[in-house]
């Protein structure tokens, strides 16, 4: 009876959760089409980032979404840290990596002068966060046709298809619409995009940037070098929290099998 | 039941003690807390429970250092917390995975009680009180979910405070006193977390009345009879200590898988995008552990009957010690009550889906149309209050019940326990 009450109890908190977890799932993705599911590395137990495309992917950004989209979570000296894409073992402090404080240079921060009180600008350094680039949402809606670009710091986080809805919206989206579809003014047609009426304009071309690396830009590996530094920008202790977790069933095994034997130790001579 | 104190001070400055303070005759008297031999794994659910209380309070005291209760400031502060606090990353995630966790055993924990009968006489009052920090609990978790001031979380707190705007005549000024305005903003989100902070320590005193009942009446048991002789209890250190530490260490386990592998995965996606007062989400959906309760407030058409209901659900349980009139305590020794209590628990699960899913949309595609899930919600509603009224109270008159071990003892020995 008690092994019963067991089995109902188990198979139904299993069946609870999962029904929960997929109605989450389902019901995000309810309004555009299911996005194809990738292969990315940093998914699974033991997953990392790829670090040459997060490299890439921050160039992308840099190059082609950052005159309309923030990073809000992120300061420069955040790509220097470790784990992050601009890691360099030799420089610990953040703050004092190269490549990070020329990328933070390249950048206009608002300030005030210390002197005078005067508003000035100056470049920036690594300990700025990322600056906004619209002074406030109304702003941003009016030139954008009515429709703010979001922070992309959180924007896999932020999406119930998290990465391959990404990859997904930027790289197969935007197609021709179907017959009889009327594309609203100043939208454009993609068929992941929620109501598949969005009004940023298909951002990336093949071409559109040129890697170092020599990596080809075709469209669909500038949308996965992308996804792969945001995935970062939105979870960037993933790596060290999966390796802790890790550390942490180890011990928590042998723990937990030493409390077993302790405790049929105890119990040796009780029937129970 | 808790028997004579076994304690004797040994040393001169223990007999000082004692006499002025016998706060160690205290310590050792409790853990020589005559248990019933024959209690289970569904027994350890209560010291569970004690280390998710703590997890929470530890967790919470530091995420209240850095966190910034401001509509501009909450949402990037947790965010701080996660990206740039030491050890945030970890912090975070165990108290909001903490509170599932919490919910989880508090759910197991009374459906052992359930089926046990653990309610009834003598332990009514030690069943209230669990009720009582149920209710204390849903009052945190719904506090906290609100104050990292993402889309869900303002979304929802607009709803569920919404609720007092049913009550006739008092309900728009009830809201209104209890928002600190005219809608959610600044002076809500300030006095939830004042409150979210406060309300753990009530829970605390409260467990210290339940744990003090526990030990005034004895703990229940599988069978349900009452421990007659010394052979039928042992000590409850090193026995149950051990036993009780075991099942901890599992659901350490349960718990570390979601907080370094599934950390997000009882959340909301949209709790990640900043609250927007101009921009309602496409759902708005509560937290898995409220859902059973939502499905039944949307079961009805009227939104104040959905509001009377939804509380008359919780309120049921504070008098189930007097609806359930059978004498024999646990469900084992009641084949038919049993099955009801079986179909009441899954019942709760169906609700618990219906809340989280479109009540118009299909459940079940059978018949013209199929059933949608409002109907489905309406008929585990319907199922939830009957196992309560009538079917506890007639059951317990008319059911016969199976023949009960003369003693605790003797079904541990036949293998019956
Ligand atoms: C010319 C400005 C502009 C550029 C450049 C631009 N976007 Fe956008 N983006 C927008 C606007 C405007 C929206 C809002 C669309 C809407 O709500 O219909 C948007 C929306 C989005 C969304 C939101 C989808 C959702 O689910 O809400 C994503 C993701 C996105 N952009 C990514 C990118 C990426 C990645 C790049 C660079 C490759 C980029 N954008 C370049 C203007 C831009
Ligand atoms: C009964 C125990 C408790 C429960 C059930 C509980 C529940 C919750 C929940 C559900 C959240 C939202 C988490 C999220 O989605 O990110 C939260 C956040 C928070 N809680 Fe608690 N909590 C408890 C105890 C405490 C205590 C004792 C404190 C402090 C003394 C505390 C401080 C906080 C703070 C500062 C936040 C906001 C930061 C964040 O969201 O991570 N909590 N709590």
């Amino acid at each position: 009876m008690l092994k019963m009450f067991t089995k109902t109890i188990a198979i139904a908190s299993v069946v609870m959760f999962s029904l929960f977890i997929s109605a989450g799932l389902a019901s995000a993705a309810a309004a555009g089409a299911k996005p194809d599911k990738q292969k990315w590395g940093f998914k699974g137990p033991f997953g990392t980032y790829d670090r040459p495309a997060m490299q890439r992917g921050y160039q992308v950004y840099r190059e082609v979404c950052s005159s309309c989209h923030m990073l809000e979570q992120l300061s420069f000296h955040h790509l220097a840290d470790k784990g992050a894409p601009f890691y360099d073992a030799d420089f610990p402090n953040p703050n004092d990596n190269p490549v990070v404080k020329a990328f933070a240079k390249d950048w206009e921060i608002e300030d005030v002068d210390q002197d005078s009180g005067d508003p000035i600008t100056r470049p920036g350094v690594p300990a700025d966060g990322f600056p906004h680039i619209y002074p406030n949402a109304i702003a941003a809606a009016a030139v954008n046709g009515g429709a703010i670009p979001r922070d992309l710091s959180l924007i896999i986080p932020a999406r119930g298809g998290g990465a391959d809805y990404l990859y997904a919206l930027l790289a197969k989206g935007y197609v021709d619409a179907p017959d009889g579809f009327v594309v609203g003014d100043g939208t454009n047609y993609n068929t992941y995009f929620p109501g598949n009426q969005i009004a940023m304009a298909q951002p990336m071309f093949e071409g559109g940037v040129e890697y170092s690396d020599g990596t080809k830009a075709s469209v669909e590996q500038m949308s996965k070098d992308l996804v792969e530094f945001l995935a970062w920008a939105g979870d960037p202790k993933m790596e060290v929290r999966k390796k802790t977790g890790f550390g942490a069933f180890l011990f928590l095994f042998i723990f937990v099998l030493l409390l077993f034997m302790t405790y049929k130790e105890v119990w040796r001579n009780v029937k129970h | 039941m808790s028997g004579p104190s076994t304690y004797e001070p040994k040393y001169a400055a223990e007999r000082w003690l004692d006499k002025r303070l016998p706060i160690v005759r205290f310590g050792v008297d409790f853990m020589a807390f005559p248990s019933p031999r024959n209690l289970n794994y569904w027994y350890a659910f209560g010291g569970i429970l004690t280390l998710c209380l703590m997890s929470q309070i530890i967790t919470g005291i530091i995420l209240a250092m850095h966190y910034t209760p401001d509509v501009n400031l909450a949402f990037d502060s947790v965010q701080r917390i996660r990206r740039d606090v030491q050890f945030g990353w970890l912090i975070q995630p165990m108290h909001a995975v903490g509170a599932s966790m919490f919910f989880l055993a508090v759910y197991v924990h009374m459906f052992r009680g359930m089926y046990y009968g653990s309610y009834k006489n003598p332990r009514e009052l030690l069943w209230i009180i669990g009720c009582l920090i149920y209710l204390v609990m849903m009052a945190t978790g719904f506090l906290g979910y609100t104050l990292p001031w993402g889309q869900m979380s303002f979304w929802g707190a607009t709803v569920i405070t919404g609720f007092f705007g049913a009550i006739p005549v008092v309900g728009e000024s009830l809201q209104q006193w209890l928002l600190g305005g005219y809608s959610v903003g600044n002076p809500t989100l300030q006095r939830f977390f004042s409150l979210h902070y406060l309300l753990p320590f009530v829970i605390v005193a409260l467990v210290a009345l339940h744990v003090w009942a526990v030990h005034h009446v004895g703990q229940n048991n599988p069978i349900g009879i009452d421990p007659k002789t010394k052979e039928d209890t042992l000590p409850f250190h090193p026995f149950y200590t051990m036993k009780d530490a075991f099942a901890i260490g599992v659901f350490m386990m349960i718990f570390a898988l979601f907080v370094f592998y599934l950390p997000d995965a009882l959340g909301h996606a949209d709790n990640y995008q900043k609250a927007d007062p101009l921009k309602t989400p496409p759902e708005i959906v509560p937290e898995w552990y409220f859902l059973p309760f939502y499905a039944i407030l949307r079961a009805v058409p009227d939104k104040l009957l959905g509001v009377i209901l939804m509380f008359a659900a919780i309120a049921i349980l504070f008098i189930l010690p007097w609806l359930d009139t059978a004498k024999v305590r646990s469900m084992r020794f009641r084949p038919v009550t049993r099955w009801f209590f079986i179909i009441f628990i899954l019942a709760g699960f169906i609700l618990g889906w219906c809340g989280a899913r479109a009540p118009d949309d299909v459940a079940i595609p059978i018949g013209e149309g199929g059933l949608t899930f409002k109907w489905l919600s309406r008929i585990a509603t319907f199922y939830y209050f009957a196992y309560f009224i009538p079917i506890l109270p007639i059951m317990g008159w008319i059911e016969k019940t199976k023949p009960v071990p003369d003693s605790i003892t003797k079904a541990v020995l036949s293998g019956d326990a």
